[in-house]
């Protein structure tokens, strides 16, 4: 049999320069975030759980407090963070140094795939669908990075990624920012959200993310009248995640219906006045005094 | 990827690459010995996998535009969105260093506005780039071909 010579063998240039482009990008990430101190994921492992209204009133506390912060809302098909924000519709800037994101009036930085889509349409690519669209999840890795990396996030002590359901952005966040970024997890009381929590936190230790604690969302019922705090969600995830995982339970957020009213209406300075909103506030002073943030 | 002449045991040159607009990419790949040339070509859903990853298959001839990927990916995206630098929004002949004509502005016309202002910038700086004062619908091609502008 004839031996034909093999790819290493061959000393000239590869045309496609895959490898060189794919580092571009890479350092393209590495430029813009190095005036991030931290990058803090907020992940749960599954829907349901509130993390996207935890990962807003928690950037938006570290906005009204000592620091600069900008929230990314990672969550490409379900994006909440301007609605959530009461951010109104207006276009953003191109600049040569990359998209200008909206600033809320507490000056937190936001950007979500929510701006650049017509009200209520979902988010379509384009490209041929046969086969079950196997380039899908790279267009989103790729539609991640760019947001990381062309997005005019300035110089900020934090960004809060608000992190899909699931584990593989949570992987990326790893793999595209491997040094400055720490992870929350999120859950509710259940044990089924449990399960769900641990598997992403592990999956995000096992590349290397430092883990900062986690949060119990909707950790009882807050009476609008007293303020008490009544049992809603049966189980003790917060607490059974804490030990196993060997982390900090970081904050008990009651479900507020005040809180969810404001929310609703884009207002965050009355979430953050609410009984729900003081533990995300002491949640980010607590980050904040243990240098997470 | 690189190519070999099997009878010439040489690493065949990059010739050119050509995107007829239909998702479909033609490489041509040269001998250096023997002149042999072989075109490489690749479906929509190969041309699609490689450029999902944000890479400009032939190398990249321009540097990347922010948000490039989810630009010119993105299917409906909201009109108003994002708003390019003054300088590069259309420009009638003679207002701009690099003017359109009339057939070069009805074809950018046709491009969704949410990607316009993006690919008006690449055209524009292609232009700048290589002396053409005026962009045309055959400059738009030459460009298209030469940048690896799949699906602008």
């Amino acid at each position: 049999m004839r031996r034909i010579r093999t790819y290493g063998d061959l000393e000239g240039p590869d045309r496609s320069g895959l490898g060189e482009q794919l580092a571009l990008q890479r350092r393209r990430v590495d430029r813009r975030m190095k005036a991030v101190g931290v990058v803090l994921g907020v992940a749960s492992g599954k829907g349901g759980v509130g993390k996207s209204f935890v990962a807003a009133a928690l950037a938006s506390a570290l906005a009204r407090g000592k620091g600069s912060a900008g929230l990314l809302d990672a969550d490409l098909n379900g994006p909440t963070a301007p609605s959530l924000l009461g951010l109104p519709r207006r276009s953003l800037s191109v600049t040569n140094d990359g998209v200008v994101p909206p600033v809320d009036s507490a000056g937190l930085r936001v950007f979500s795939t929510d701006l650049l889509l017509e009200d209520g349409e979902p988010l379509r690519w384009r490209g041929p669908a046969a086969e079950g669209s196997p380039w899908l999840g790279s267009l989103e890795k790729g539609a991640f990075r760019e947001f990381l990396s062309d997005v005019s996030w300035a110089k900020l002590d934090v960004l809060v990624v608000d992190l899909p359901p699931g584990a593989q952005r949570l992987v990326e966040l790893a793999e595209l920012v491997p040094k400055r970024s720490r992870v929350i997890g999120v859950t509710i009381p259940t044990s089924a959200s449990k399960a769900a929590v641990a598997r992403s936190l592990r999956a995000a230790g096992d590349r290397g993310l430092p883990i900062a604690g986690i949060v119990e969302n909707m950790s009882g019922y807050a009476c609008e009248g007293c303020g008490a705090v009544g049992p809603l969600h049966p189980g003790d995830a917060g607490d059974a995640l804490a030990r196993e995982l060997d982390l900090p339970l970081l904050a008990r957020i009651p479900f507020d219906a005040a809180a969810a009213a404001c929310a609703e209406r884009g207002d965050m300075k009355g979430v953050l006045a609410s009984r729900a909103g003081r533990e995300i506030a002491a949640l980010a002073e607590r980050l904040g005094r243990e240098g997470s943030p | 990827m690189k190519f070999l002449c099997i009878d010439c045991d040489e690493q065949m040159s990059f010739g050119e690459r050509q995107l007829p607009g239909d998702g479909t990419l033609a490489a041509v790949f040269r001998c250096p010995a023997c002149g042999r040339e072989v075109a490489m070509l690749t479906n929509p859903m190969e041309t699609q996998v490689v450029s999902s990853l944000g890479i400009k298959i032939g190398g990249r001839e321009v540097p990347e535009q922010p948000l490039e990927l989810v630009r010119s990916s993105l299917d409906g995206g909201l009109d108003e969105a994002l708003a390019e630098p003054p300088e590069t929004s259309v420009t009638s002949p003679g207002s701009s260093p690099v003017a359109w004509s009339e057939a070069a502005t009805g074809r950018l016309e046709a491009v969704p506005s949410f990607v316009r202002g993006m690919v008006k910038r690449i055209y524009t700086d292609y232009a700048k780039e290589h002396g053409i004062h005026e962009i045309t619908p055959e400059i738009m091609d030459r460009a298209r071909t030469d940048l690896g502008l799949e699906g602008m």
